[in-house]
């Protein structure tokens, strides 16, 4: 189950789709499910996804996109806040086996993942890639 | 007691105006850039600029040493989180948050935060009076709750005049809220006789408006 089907949401919703994994989608926002679509033949239910409007802290909308039989949980809105609480409920409320929150800013992804929250911080992946190449940079200036 | 509030919306402000004037030292932290600047001409250095659900921003006002931290923001998202880290991650010891859905009050619950503050929840306490009522003036509908509140004005000839409100028949799911006469309100006891001429607030539940009106008999305006 993967909440906030934005670029990063719906392109794992495909991907986990065509490797044989049932998946669900619930989003706020009616038009994520054309970005579901982008790149397939059919539509998102012919190939066999689920979809479903709603907002994640509306308890109904969580059962009713499947919640309480996910075996993961990815919480990837564009929002830092959501994602941890939504990963919280399905967590302590939901008891999902395997939950990952999308936390954009690294101090709280890094508290988070002490208190025992799967995080993934891609703003921390771009910093490291990027001191990575600039050091390089540096590296062959001073060679020179 | 240093008090450090989340939010610097009515109820932000208002509540830092009060705790300063009981000689509390008091941060405000609030994220709108335009908000900040209109409440920093009266704040001055009690009021902060930044996203109050960051750690650096509450290590900036001092988390830390805080004794209370209020979380007051119109997101329910960012008053649980801001509750939380101050609590688990600062170790202050007492945190206040508002829910602004009360339909979230569960997630506050589950994050371990209270006591959490609802005026939609507040209100109906209010309400939860017992009392009974009657000429209809529909003023507030509360479609979440499945409750509306309207005002009746006891007629001339209104047949609970001079009765006391613990002899009135109300359909159930009707309750009196408060009494208006003679420009001054309260809360009616059991023992209160109505008057005709008295302006009455009842809660109750969706549909029941014409059950009631006809209960109370024709209003004043009817009348005259």
């Amino acid at each position: 189950m993967i909440v906030g089907a934005g670029r990063v949401g719906s392109s794992l919703a495909r991907s986990m789709l065509r490797d044989g994994h049932a998946v669900s989608c619930l989003d706020e926002d009616p038009e994520a499910h054309a970005r579901l679509e982008i790149g397939l033949e059919k539509s998102w239910e012919d190939v066999g996804g689920q979809f479903t409007v709603g907002t994640a802290l509306e308890i109904e909308a969580l059962q009713e996109a499947g919640i309480e039989r996910a075996d993961a949980f990815v919480a990837s809105t564009d929002g830092d806040n959501t994602n941890i609480v939504i990963a919280q409920i399905a967590m302590g409320r939901f008891e999902v086996p395997t939950v990952i929150a999308r936390i954009l800013d690294p101090y709280r992804a890094e508290w988070y993942e002490q208190q025992g929250l799967h995080t993934i911080c891609p703003t921390r992946v771009a910093i490291e890639m990027l001191e990575t190449e600039v050091k390089e940079a540096a590296a062959k200036v001073a060679a020179q | 007691m240093y008090v450090l509030i989340v939010g610097a919306g009515k109820v932000g402000w208002n509540l830092a105006r009060e705790l300063l004037d009981k000689r509390h030292e008091v941060t405000v932290i609030e994220n709108d850039r335009d908000r900040y600047l209109t409440v920093e001409q009266e704040l001055e250095h009690n009021v902060q600029y930044g996203d109050g659900s960051e750690l650096w921003v509450l290590d900036r006002a001092g988390v830390s040493r805080a004794d209370l931290v209020i979380a007051v923001t119109g997101d329910d998202e960012d008053n649980m989180l801001i509750c939380q880290v101050s609590k688990e991650k600062y170790k202050v010891d007492q945190v206040i948050a508002r829910v602004n859905n009360p339909r979230n009050k569960q997630w506050f619950e589950l994050l371990g935060i209270a006591p959490v503050v609802s005026a939609t929840d507040l209100i109906l306490r209010l309400i939860e009076h017992e009392v009974p009522k009657y000429g209809l003036v529909h003023l507030l509908d509360l479609p979440r709750e499945r409750l509306e509140i309207i005002e009746l004005l006891l007629g001339e000839d209104s047949p609970v005049a001079g009765r006391r409100v613990a002899d009135l028949e109300l359909p159930d799911g009707s309750l009196l809220i408060s009494v208006l006469r003679d420009g001054t309100g309260f809360v009616p006891s059991p023992d209160t006789v109505l008057e005709s001429g008295d302006e009455v607030l009842a809660v109750l539940d969706p549909g029941m408006e014409d059950e009631l009106k006809a209960y109370f008999g024709p209003d004043g305006s009817e009348s005259g």
